[in-house]
C-alpha cells in the first residue's frame, strides 16, 4: 500500500488574464508535503502568475486556489509558508540582523536568528547593513528571510540568479537540508541543471497550462534523442539522409549529430569513417527535453 | 499513489497576542530605524521648515510682536508637518510598490496594516522632532512667550495633524509608482501650502485665493496649530471634522486601489 500523501497546496482550473492576455487557462497543481516541486517554463508561461495565486497576491479569475486548505490572503495560511521573490529590494539602511528579526517577528515559531544565519551561510553578514552588500550575498539575505519562520512550504523564484558557483552549491545544500526535514519546496528557475539536481518532480508549463508533470527522469525520457558528437570528415548533408538522423550538422572539424537510436548510427559511423576520432555520446538532458517539449507546444498551436 | 486534501487545522499558524503585537511593533521600530539612517529623507524634511522659519519667521520679521510671532510659528509648523506625511508616506509607498518590497511584504504573513501603521508612527515622529525644532527655535530665538500647555497643545496638534497628509501621500503613492511621486507630491505640496497661506498670510493673498481657502486641508491644520498657541477663539470642531474627513476618504481610496493593484 502506498502512503497517501498529503496536499498543501493546489491550484484546479485556475485562469487568469491580464488584459487580452492569458496568463493561465486552466492550470491545474498540487503541491505534495516535503517534496521539491521545480516549475519550468519559457518566459510568459505562466509561472510567476501561479506562484503569485498560491501566494495570495492576485486573484484568480476563475478556478480554486488553496493554500494549507485555506485561501492564500488568509494570514493563517500564509504563515506556514516562506517566500524568496525574484525582485525584491530590502530596506537599504538596515542591518541584516535587524531584517531577519523583522520578518521573525511574523512568524508564531520561528527558527532563533543563530539557527536561520548559520542555514542559510549569512552568520558573517549579521551586523552589516543590506545596502552594503554584492548581489550574491543580498540573494542569501533573502533565502535566509524565507526560511526564517520555519516554513512548512518554500516558494523560491530564480533563487540563484546573480550568485557565483560556490553561493549557488551551499544554496543548494540549505535546500537539500530543508526537504530533509519534510518542508516543502516550489522552485522555479532558468538553470535546468539547478532543477536537475534537486527536484524530485519537475512541472513544466506553456501558454498558461500544464505541458508535462513527472519526475526528472520521465520528462527526460520523453525526448528519446541522443547527441553524438566527433571528428569527421563525412558530409553532414548526407548524414542526414540516413535513418534515424533527426538532425546533423558541421561545427567547424566536428559533426553533431541527433538520433534517436544512436546505437545503429553509431555503427553505420564508424564503419564509414574509420579515421573518425574523438567521439562523444551524451543522453538529452533537461535541457534539450525542456527546449524540445516547449517547441512541440509551440508548433502544436501554430497548427492548430 | 492516493492523495488526500488538507484538513484546515484551527491550531496550524495561529499566533498568540503577545508575538502578534510583537510583529506590529517590529514593523513600526524598522520603520522608524531605517528612515532615522537614511539622510536623503530625513535631511529635506527636517531641513526645509526649520530653515525657512529661521529666514522668514525669525530674520525677516524681527519685529515681530505676539500674534505676527505666533502666526509664523503655526504657518511654518504647517508647513514642515505636512512633509513627512506627503513624502515619507507618498513616496516611500510609490517607491517600494515598484521596487518589489511590497510584494514581499504582502506575501510573508506581516500582520494587517503593520505596514501602514509603521509608516504613520514614523510619520508622526518626524513631524514630532520638527515640532520641538521650531519650537525651540521660537522660544530660544525669536522670544515668543509660550507657556507648557500651549507647547505641548502644538506639538500634539503637529503629531496628530501629520495624519490627514500621511493619507493624501498614501493615496498618491497608490497612483504613482516608482520615481514620478516625489515630483508630483511637490507639485501638491509647494502649492497647497502657499494656497493655504503658510508662506505669505492669507489675509496678505487676493481675496479670490482667501475664499478657496478652506478647501486646502493645511489651511484647516494652520487654524488648529493658531488655536493650540492660543490664538483665535474659534471653535475647532469643524476644522477638525473637515481633516478628519479628508483623512479618511483618501485613506478609503487608497486602501481600495492598494487591494485591487497592490
Amino acid at each position: 500500500m502506498t502512503k497517501p500523501v498529503e496536499v498543501i497546496a493546489s491550484l484546479s482550473g485556475a485562469i487568469k488574464r491580464y488584459g487580452a492576455l492569458t496568463a493561465l487557462d486552466g492550470l491545474d497543481l498540487m503541491l505534495h508535503r516535503g517534496e521539491l516541486l521545480a516549475l519550468l517554463g519559457p518566459n510568459g508561461a505562466g509561472k510567476s502568475t501561479a506562484i503569485s495565486l498560491l501566494l495570495g497576491l492576485v486573484r484568480a479569475d476563475a478556478g480554486q486556489v488553496e493554500l494549507f486548505g485555506r485561501d492564500p490572503q488568509q494570514i493563517d495560511a500564509r504563515r506556514r509558508i516562506g517566500v524568496m521573490l525574484q525582485s525584491a529590494s530590502l530596506p537599504a539602511t538596515l542591518r541584516v540582523s535587524e531584517l531577519l528579526r523583522l520578518t521573525m517577528s511574523y512568524y508564531p515559531t520561528p527558527r532563533s536568528l543563530e539557527e536561520t544565519a548559520q542555514l542559510a551561510g549569512v552568520a558573517d553578514l549579521l551586523p552589516r547593513r543590506y545596502a552594503a552588500l554584492s548581489g550574491g550575498q543580498q540573494r542569501r539575505v533573502q533565502f535566509a528571510l524565507a526560511i526564517c519562520g520555519r516554513p512548512e512550504l518554500l516558494f523560491l523564484d530564480e533563487p540563484t540568479v546573480g550568485m557565483d558557483i560556490d553561493a549557488r552549491q551551499t544554496l543548494w545544500v540549505a535546500i537539500r537540508r530543508l526537504v530533509a526535514e519534510g518542508c516543502a519546496v516550489v522552485l522555479t528557475t532558468h538553470y535546468l541543471e539547478e532543477a536537475e539536481a534537486l527536484a524530485q518532480r519537475v512541472v513544466v508549463l506553456g501558454k498558461g497550462r500544464v505541458l508535462s508533470d513527472g519526475s526528472v527522469d520521465a520528462l527526460r525520457s520523453r525526448v528519446a534523442m541522443t547527441r553524438i558528437r566527433c571528428i569527421s570528415d563525412l558530409d553532414a548533408m548526407a548524414l542526414m539522409q540516413w535513418p534515424h538522423v533527426a538532425h546533423a550538422e558541421r561545427e567547424g572539424t566536428h559533426l553533431h549529430i541527433h538520433s534517436d537510436v544512436p546505437e545503429k548510427v553509431l555503427r553505420r559511423l564508424l564503419d564509414a569513417d574509420p579515421a573518425l576520432s574523438e567521439l562523444e555520446v551524451r543522453r538529452a538532458g533537461l535541457a534539450e527535453a525542456f527546449t524540445a517539449l516547449t517547441r512541440e507546444d509551440a508548433a502544436e498551436r501554430e497548427v492548430a | 499513489m492516493s492523495t488526500i486534501a488538507i484538513e484546515a487545522m484551527p491550531s496550524a499558524g495561529a499566533m498568540s497576542l503577545r508575538r502578534l503585537f510583537g510583529a506590529y511593533l517590529a514593523e513600526a521600530r524598522s520603520e522608524c530605524l531605517r528612515y532615522l539612517r537614511a539622510p536623503g529623507f530625513l535631511l529635506p524634511v527636517m531641513l526645509f521648515p526649520t530653515m525657512f522659519y529661521l529666514l522668514f519667521g525669525i530674520v525677516i520679521h524681527q519685529n515681530a510682536q505676539g500674534d505676527a510671532a505666533r502666526y509664523l510659528l503655526a504657518s511654518y509648523g504647517v508647513f514642515g508637518v505636512m512633509s513627512p506625511g506627503l513624502f515619507g508616506f507618498g513616496v516611500s509607498l510609490a517607491m517600494e510598490r515598484e521596487n518589489g518590497l511590497l510584494t514581499l511584504k504582502r506575501a510573508l504573513p506581516m500582520p494587517p496594516g503593520a505596514y501602514l501603521l509603521g509608516k504613520m508612527v514614523m510619520a508622526m515622529l518626524a513631524s514630532g522632532v520638527i515640532a520641538v525644532l521650531l519650537l525651540a527655535m521660537a522660544i530660544g530665538l525669536a522670544h515668543l512667550p509660550l507657556d507648557v500647555a500651549q507647547a505641548v497643545c502644538f506639538l500634539a496638534t503637529s503629531m496628530l495633524g501629520v495624519l490627514p497628509f500621511c493619507a493624501l501621500g498614501m493615496l498618491v503613492g497608490t497612483l504613482v509608482k516608482g520615481q514620478g511621486a516625489p515630483a508630483i507630491i511637490n507639485i501638491i505640496y509647494l502649492p497647497m501650502s502657499f494656497l493655504s497661506g503658510l508662506w505669505i498670510p492669507l489675509p496678505l493673498l487676493p481675496s479670490a485665493l482667501q475664499q478657496i481657502a478652506p478647501i486646502w486641508p493645511s489651511a484647516h491644520l494652520q487654524a488648529l496649530a493658531l488655536r493650540a498657541l492660543g490664538m483665535g477663539h474659534a471653535a475647532v470642531g469643524s476644522n477638525v471634522a473637515v481633516l478628519l474627513v479628508f483623512g479618511v476618504v483618501c485613506f478609503m481610496l487608497a486602501v481600495r486601489r492598494l487591494r485591487r493593484l497592490g
